[in-house]
């Protein structure tokens, strides 16, 4: 690791620092973000692979509350979802896990989908959240135009909403989004669902660019970003990338644990060595 | 709240009919929405768009489809029973009605694929047709489960030239493929159009394909009035996303008749289901208390879905229309009966309609009443499942 990166702060306890400010003060001490995802309730040591993947450098953590029908994700993502519910993964088991979660101040957010929350009703799963110590929340299926109901329980209850920007998404709306996301913008590299890819796709650096010009807040790349030397390119222009099929691949391998800190090092080091 | 004669109009600009609809997609696919809205509303006010459609639906489709007043089960059922034959439209069902103007759309717009989940395969089949005769390329998602129990309509789509994909996932049945031909189309929107089958999805599609299917509607009221010089007192559908029923609804939502939707039972989202968001729309779901998704059962592949389109949550709230259900085996009486009574062999989802007003004659519904029926698609396709239960 590079000794001009700072470590992340480490905040002790409960509620959870600004997902927003922490990455801030990161990426503008020059440290490129590394966001690794794992699927909430899959196998016994889930929990242990969110701790490996905190303590092997990354920068906040997305933790996927499974949903019976995930629109967005591909084949590993969908084959994770099923394990876990088929083994009683619950949105409140998963939270409740997480609550004590030892991550050394790792922010932590969920990736889910709004049915989910819907059905909880958008009060109690915002407080839900806060309570489990969840700074953010990343809702693929709740675009800017439908976000104001739930941004507003999310807001109250201190949970940060992180939006998505598409690669198909015109200037005027990306302004739009650029102007409400919160904690971070989540730039969609590649038109398509969650899942391994051989090469960055070229839409990956367009739409990074093309957030950066219009915003301040970290510009995170996520789909579609498998590799280390993949990371290390697209963050040529973004603030960071968002690596999940890769890493859930390897915990559906029996990887476990070690398999997620060995890969989440991986990457760390690649962007750490970024010139 | 929303006043009845506000029923089956335009719905927001947010697409919302009443608390139902909106558009809950991944940021990729919000565009495509955006266009094909825009898309759509061009079309349906350009009267060249109109009649090519018409045009279509008359000389290829075979519209208008008649209403046949049944005589052996009217006496028999102490009710005038009359039958939208949408069983007699190309390729034997009502699906064609709204795929014919998706593929004009999707021409229209520039896209040269279509994508489409199908349940029993009639919609499958109907898209690949419209594919055929547009020279578009089309593949098309189908629940493994489906796959086997509609195989002969894997191979007409097959015939037709569409590639069928069957999916594993979850239930393997239509709200699995669903799930699957959106991941598609979010990979492929630029060259493609999804051509959805029902009355669901994100904004515009209820709008559209509702819009698409009310030719049944227009065509029946018309009809009817011909035939009983009144309006029917009674109005009947089966639900499975909604398409027929919407369409036939759309028709009489302003006169006095009573509108029945029926769902099978396995899969009643009315009865059942509780508000929810999934494939992107506001609907109600059948759902456990975390909000999982469960999976509907019925004999029927065409109606074997665990939601219903967001209009009919709204018409069902507003009292407007009633959902009721029938199971498989009220359904395989109804089926053989229509057959032996009338010579029609039905599909078995509007079976599922039959099955309530046999059920019903003489109670809720009253002797005499003049009922209309949706037949929206013949039975070829289950005759082999029939053949097989009756053993
Ligand atoms: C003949 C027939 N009727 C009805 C349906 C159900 O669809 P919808 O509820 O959209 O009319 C299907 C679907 O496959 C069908 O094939």
């Amino acid at each position: 690791m590079s000794g001009t990166v700072p470590e992340p702060a480490v905040s002790e306890s409960a509620p959870a620092a600004s997902l927003e400010a922490h990455l801030r003060t990161l990426r503008d001490a020059g440290r490129k973000l590394l966001v690794p995802y794992v699927t909430g309730g899959l196998g016994d040591d889930w929990l242990a692979a969110v701790e490996a993947a905190a303590a092997a450098g990354a920068d906040a953590i997305e933790v996927g509350i499974p949903f019976s029908d995930p629109m967005i994700d591909g084949p590993v993502i969908q084959e994770a979802s099923v394990r876990a519910l088929a083994s009683g993964a619950t949105p409140h088991s998963i939270l409740t896990a997480l609550a004590g979660a030892d991550v050394g101040g790792t922010p932590l957010t969920v990736m889910t989908y709004y049915n989910l929350i819907a059905r909880a009703g958008l009060r109690r799963m915002a407080s839900s959240l806060a309570e489990a110590g969840i700074s953010g929340a990343i809702l693929p299926d709740l675009p800017v135009d439908e976000l104001d109901p739930w941004r507003e329980e999310a807001e109250a209850a201190g949970v940060e909403t992180v939006l998505l920007a598409a690669p198909t998404t015109p200037e005027d709306r990306l302004r739009r989004i650029v102007a409400r996301s919160q904690g971070f913008l989540y730039a969609v590299g590649v038109m398509g669902v969650t899942g391994e890819r051989a090469s960055l796709a070229a839409s990956a650096l367009t739409i990074a660019r093309r957030c950066k010009e219009l915003t301040d807040l970290p510009v995170i790349v996520g789909i579609g970003i498998s590799t280390p030397d993949q990371a290390a390119e697209v963050c040529q222009v973004a603030d960071g990338v968002a690596v999940g099929s890769a890493v859930v691949h390897r915990l559906l391998d029996g990887d476990g644990p070690d398999g997620v800190a060995k890969l989440v090092s991986s990457f760390r080091d690649a962007l750490d060595t970024t010139p | 709240m929303t006043t009845l004669g506000e029923l089956m109009r335009e719905p927001s600009a947010s697409g919302r009919f009443g608390e139902y609809g909106g558009r809950f997609v991944p940021e990729s696919l919000v565009p495509a929405c955006e266009e094909l809205d825009r898309a759509f509303r061009s079309a349906w006010s350009d009267p060249s768009f109109r009649s090519e459609l018409d045009h279509l639906l008359r000389s290829y489709g075979g519209r208008p489809t008649p209403v046949t007043e049944c005589r052996r089960l009217s006496e028999r059922l102490g009710v005038r029973l009359l039958l939208k034959r949408e069983d007699l439209n190309h390729t034997g069902s009502h699906k064609l009605n709204n795929v014919i103007g998706q593929a004009l759309l999707a021409r229209r717009m520039g896209k040269r694929r279509l994508v489409a989940e199908t349940g029993a395969g009639q919609h499958g089949v109907a898209t690949a047709t419209a594919a055929a005769l547009f020279g578009m390329e089309c593949d098309v998602y189908m629940g493994a489960v489906d796959v086997e129990r509609q195989e002969l309509n894997v191979f007409r789509m097959e015939l037709l030239g569409a590639s069928v994909h069957p999916v594993q996932s979850g239930s393997r049945t239509l709200k699995d493929a669903i799930n699957e031909a959106l991941r598609n189309w979010v990979a492929t929107v630029e060259t493609t159009h999804y051509c959805i089958g029902s009355v669901m999805g994100p904004h515009p599609y209820p709008y559209i394909v509702r819009e698409l299917q009310r030719v049944v509607g227009d065509e029946a009221r018309r009809q009817c009035r011909e035939i009983l010089k009144s309006d029917p007192d009674i109005v009947v559908a089966c639900v499975g996303g909604g398409s027929n029923a919407a369409g036939t609804f759309a028709g009489f939502v302003d006169s006095g008749a009573r509108l029945v939707g029926v769902e099978a039972a396995g899969g009643a989202a009315v009865q059942h289901g509780v508000p929810g968001i999934v494939h992107g729309m506001r609907s109600k779901f059948l759902q456990d208390e975390d909000g999982q998704i469960l999976e509907a059962e019925s004999i029927s592949a065409g109606l074997d879905y665990p939601g219903i389109g967001p209009e009919h949550a709204q018409l069902a709230d507003a009292g407007r229309a009633e959902y009721m259900e029938a199971n498989d085996d009220e359904v395989l009486a109804a089926f053989r009966l229509l057959a032996e009574t009338e010579g029609i062999i039905p599909a078995l989802e509007p079976a599922h309609g039959l099955a309530w007003i046999v059920r019903e004659a003489g109670k809720s519904i009253p002797k005499g009443s003049a009922v209309l029926l949706t037949l929206s698609g013949r039975g070829d396709k289950d005759v082999a499942l029939v053949r097989e239960r009756s053993r």
